[in-house]
Parts: C-alpha cells; sequence; structure tokens
C-alpha cells in the first residue's frame, strides 16, 4: 500500500489519517420489509473480495473529515485513485436502485422515480 | 518409521543417512473420495482425522505453494480457549485438548508449551468483563483464573503497572492455554495424513471447480491437470473468497494482512503469553528466545503477505506502553499472512448449497489455535454429511438467519473483528 493517500480536499496524507470502512461496491437497498431479505444479506454480509482492483470508502478522520472512495489494488497495493465519496458511483449502481446521492436527497421524487421503473 | 529414541539411536549410528522422508511427493491419481484445497494447518489436519478417525483414506490435499507456506507458519504460534460464546468455547476447548495429546497422537514433536496465556486489565469495567468471560469458561468446564495485581507482580515485574493512562490492574489467566511450534504442526499432521494413504500435493494450484448439470461438485482443475472427487472440501485460508467463486459460492468474508514480528533472541525472560488491554498487543518468548509478537490487522483488504508501516509503529507502540524495556531488543523480522476476515469474526465450518462441496473459512486471525479441531471438525462434517455438535453454531447461513457468532459485539465489519 502506498503510504501516502492523496485526498481531493487536504493532498498527500499518510494512510494512519484514515478510517477504512471497506467495501464501496455495494449500492444500499432502499427497499424494507418482506421480501428485501436477500438485498439486504447481500448488502450487509456478502463481499466479492477481489484480488486485484477494488473500491473502498475510506474517512478521512484525522484531516478533512470527508467521506472518499479509494481505488486500488488489493494485490499490489497500488492506488489508481480517490474520489469524494459524493461523487462516487457504484458499478451495480444503475441495476439496482439508486444511490443516496446529495442530489437524490435533495429532489427524491425526480430524481428516484426516474430510475426506478 | 515411527520417531522414537531408538529409532534417533539407530540413524545417529549410521550418521543420519538413512532416514526416510516424512511424507511422500505422489503424482495425482485420476479420482478420489475427498479431495481437501488447501495444504495448510486445517486442511492438513482434515486429512489426517478422515484417515484416522473416519477410516477414509482415498483423499488428496491440493497445495499451491509448498507445505505449510501459509499461515500455519506465519502466526504467533498461541493456543488458548479463553472464548467467551457457547457457539465458540466447546469448540476452542476440544481443540486445546487435542493439543494436550497432539504429540503423543501423531508421534511428532510440536513443542506444545502450557505456559500460560495472561489477558491484562486496565480498569474496572475490563476487570468486570474479563470476570465475565471466565466464568463463562468455567461453565464450560475450562480453566480460568483471576491474577492480581500483587500476584502479578511477582509472576512479570518488566510490566508498565503504573503507567498513568492505562494501569495495569490484574489479569484472566487460562494456564492451561500457551505455544506451540507451527512449522511442526503442519509436518505431523502431513506425516500422519500421508502414513495412512493420503496424497499430499504440493505446487497444485486449484484453478476451476468442475460441476455437473445438476449442479453437484466432481472435480477440479488444476496446474496439474483435472482430478475427479466424490466430495471436495475448501480449506483455503486467505483466499477462501476467490476459490468459492470458482463454484458460483459467495462468502461473508474479506481478506485481511496480519503482521507479526519476531526480536532477537535474548535470554529467557516472559515466561508466559502476554496480552495487552489496551489496543490490540500479544507477547511470547519461543525456545529460541526471540520475543514473538503481533498486533491488529492492517484494516484495508490485502491479499500481498506483506502489511504496512503505520501498523508497526503501532504494535510497537502498544508493545511499548505495556513493557517499556522491549525498547532494547532490535527486530528481527516481520513478515504477513492473508487472513478470511469473517463477517462476525467467527469461523465457518459447513456443508454448502452446493451438492458435495463443504467449506473451511472465516478464521479471521484465530486459525492456528483451532488447527486440531477445526480439522476434526470439518472431517467430521465431510464424512457423515453433516456438521458435529461442536461445529453446529458454525454456519454458513448464519448471517442470513441473524444466529451470528460475535465475541466482540462488532457487528458486520470485518476489519473490526
Amino acid at each position: 500500500m502506498a503510504t501516502l493517500i492523496n485526498c481531493p480536499h487536504c493532498g498527500r496524507r499518510t494512510t494512519d489519517e484514515f478510517y477504512i470502512k471497506g467495501d464501496a461496491s455495494k449500492v444500499r437497498p432502499m427497499a424494507v420489509g418482506d421480501g428485501t431479505m436477500d438485498q439486504w444479506h447481500d448488502y450487509v454480509h456478502i463481499r466479492d473480495n477481489v484480488r486485484g482492483r477494488i473500491a473502498e470508502y475510506w474517512h478521512h478522520t484525522g484531516g478533512c473529515r470527508q467521506w472518499l472512495v479509494v481505488e486500488r489494488d488489493s494485490m499490489t497495493h497500488e492506488v489508481y485513485g480517490v474520489t469524494p465519496a459524493q461523487k462516487w458511483k457504484p458499478a451495480g449502481a444503475s441495476k439496482a436502485a439508486p444511490a443516496r446521492t446529495a442530489a437524490a436527497r435533495k429532489a427524491p421524487a425526480k430524481k428516484a422515480g426516474g430510475k426506478r421503473s | 518409521m515411527k520417531y522414537s529414541i531408538f529409532s534417533l539411536a539407530r540413524n545417529a549410528l549410521t550418521g543420519h543417512q538413512n532416514w526416510q522422508p516424512a511424507w511422500r511427493s505422489p503424482d495425482p491419481k485420476p479420482h478420489y473420495d475427498v479431495i481437501i484445497v488447501g495444504g495448510g494447518g486445517h486442511g492438513l489436519s482434515t486429512a489426517y482425522y478422515l484417515a484416522k478417525v473416519h477410516g477414509i483414506t482415498n483423499v488428496a490435499v491440493l497445495e499451491k505453494g509448498y507445505l505449510g507456506s501459509g499461515n500455519i507458519g506465519r502466526n504467533t504460534t498461541i493456543i488458548r480457549s479463553n472464548y467467551l460464546l457457547p457457539g465458540n468455547e466447546p469448540f476452542y476447548e476440544k481443540s486445546l485438548q487435542l493439543w494436550e495429546g497432539l504429540e503423543q497422537d501423531f508421534n511428532f514433536n510440536a513443542m506444545v508449551s502450557q505456559r500460560g496465556v495472561i489477558n491484562l486489565y486496565h480498569s474496572d469495567g475490563q476487570r468486570d468483563a474479563y470476570i465475565r468471560r471466565g466464568n463463562a469458561m468455567r461453565i464450560h468446564g475450562v480453566d480460568a483464573e483471576v491474577i492480581d495485581q500483587k500476584s502479578l507482580r511477582e509472576m512479570l515485574p518488566f510490566l508498565n503497572f503504573e503507567n498513568g493512562r492505562f494501569p495495569i490492574m490484574g489479569g484472566l489467566m487460562q494456564r492451561r492455554g500457551g505455544t506451540v511450534r507451527h512449522d511442526a504442526v503442519a509436518w505431523g499432521y502431513a506425516r500422519g495424513a500421508d502414513s495412512r494413504g493420503v496424497d499430499i500435493i504440493q505446487h497444485c494450484e486449484v484453478t476451476g471447480i468442475r460441476r455437473d448439470a445438476s449442479g453437484k461438485v466432481t472435480g477440479v482443475d488444476t496446474s496439474k491437470g483435472f482430478i475427479g472427487c466424490n466430495k471436495l472440501g475448501l480449506a483455503a485460508a486467505g483466499n477462501s473468497s476467490r476459490v468459492a467463486q470458482m463454484a458460483g459460492l459467495e462468502l461473508p468474508i474479506d481478506s485481511h494482512v496480519l503482521q507479526a514480528f519476531v526480536s532477537e533472541g535474548i535470554k529467557p525472560w516472559i515466561d508466559n503469553v502476554v496480552t495487552f488491554g489496551v489496543g490490540h498487543f500479544y507477547i511470547s518468548q519461543s525456545d529460541k528466545g526471540g520475543l514473538v509478537f503481533g498486533g491488529d490487522i492492517d484494516g484495508y483488504n490485502s491479499y500481498a503477505q506483506r502489511g504496512n508501516l503505520p501498523m508497526v509503529e503501532h504494535v510497537i507502540e502498544c508493545g511499548l506502553a505495556m513493557i517499556p524495556s522491549l525498547s532494547r531488543a532490535r527486530v528481527l523480522r516481520a513478515w504477513g499472512g492473508v487472513m478470511d476476515m469473517s463477517m462476525d469474526g467467527s469461523p465457518i465450518i459447513d456443508k454448502t448449497p452446493i451438492d458435495n462441496l463443504y467449506i473451511n473459512a472465516g478464521w479471521c486471525y484465530g486459525g492456528f489455535k483451532a488447527t486440531p479441531a477445526s480439522g476434526w471438525c470439518f472431517a467430521h462434517t465431510i464424512a457423515k454429511d453433516q456438521p458435529h455438535e461442536l461445529n453446529s453454531k458454525m454456519r454458513l447461513d448464519r448471517f442470513r438467519t441473524g444466529y451470528v457468532i460475535d465475541e466482540t459485539g462488532h457487528g458486520a465489519q470485518a476489519n473490526l473483528h
């Protein structure tokens, strides 16, 4: 792992300033209640656990306190890029419910309604 | 050949030229009753108990590297059974009991040393939590005792009792816990399995799992060609997710790197295994004199068998807070292993929804102490096609059903366990 992470807000910072939440490839299910257990089980527990290129949520607790997505390689530890979490679109986002982005929260009816069909 | 004082004397007289290899290096047969993927501690002990307890000897253990090149040779060698929860404690106690008779059982010197494991506590609340755990152990018939500070000062005078932030007030001790020479565990199980007819096939990487039209497993593709089997057991530790995905099985596991360290050899100093109750730090002294110690996982997903410097600094800071005189010892080596971290911090030994496929995974970083019972229970699960009572809570579907075994109560985040 590169010891330095290029935070979009703070610049190059050491990894021990960050808290690592984990896998950023999953999309949080929007539905609750009967019949949604499979989605939630998949979201909460199941991991692709890829050897190779992955995306993870990192929180810059020792800096700007913003949530980031770090794309890197789980075998070579090479870091490909760092994206603010608000701008992050998981690969599964198109086939599942839309991510809870800032835009979606501002205009939930329009945004969610358009994509859900 | 049985190892004994006589075999040692006989070979000494002939200049040690006539020792036989401890296991064969056979070519794979076209078909086996059982194939175990992973020639680490758990895979080898599974094969050993399949042959010894269940009489199933037409077994192959496939190892992608050399025997014992994974976590069985990368841990801090600690054995103990000081768990809290009913789903865990009887299992780990079975493991400790198997450790106690292991060397006689497989006729190999694994240097099992029951030197006692002491968990230090630093506050009234932590003491109460440890007493609760000790009582839970005793309810299961396992030894546990609280050591007060006065006794601890006599046993471990070098501890930093007066640490201003984290004073050491006492400890929970399991005297039957201790250490084992980890490489010898792999070698002993390999030799015991091999002598009963198990084929241990090294440098044979599984590249695919074949299933027939009905979905059941029929064999594996490997770097040495296709090998058929009736039953397939996965014991691939940090690579469990990758191997399971070959059969279309998704696991509740993240792979993380855990580092361990050893100092230069020094005179006998630390008699027990001692763990710090703040942060995470554990230390013992090997028979060679090196101080063997470790801490937390690095925290990010990794398949690399090497860690990073921030965790080195963190572990050594914890060590110095507990034993200030550690600063005089020099670190000789550091290494890393890939941990299969499950979503509740407890392992999985179970059948899978796929016919003929069995899984042993999710050992987080507690796999070494579990080696005997893991193999014993996995062998039972494969042979009888159902879990033994001891691993009856370690189900693959417990994450869906909600019956998780979460010792620390951290919830479904692998890097917190």
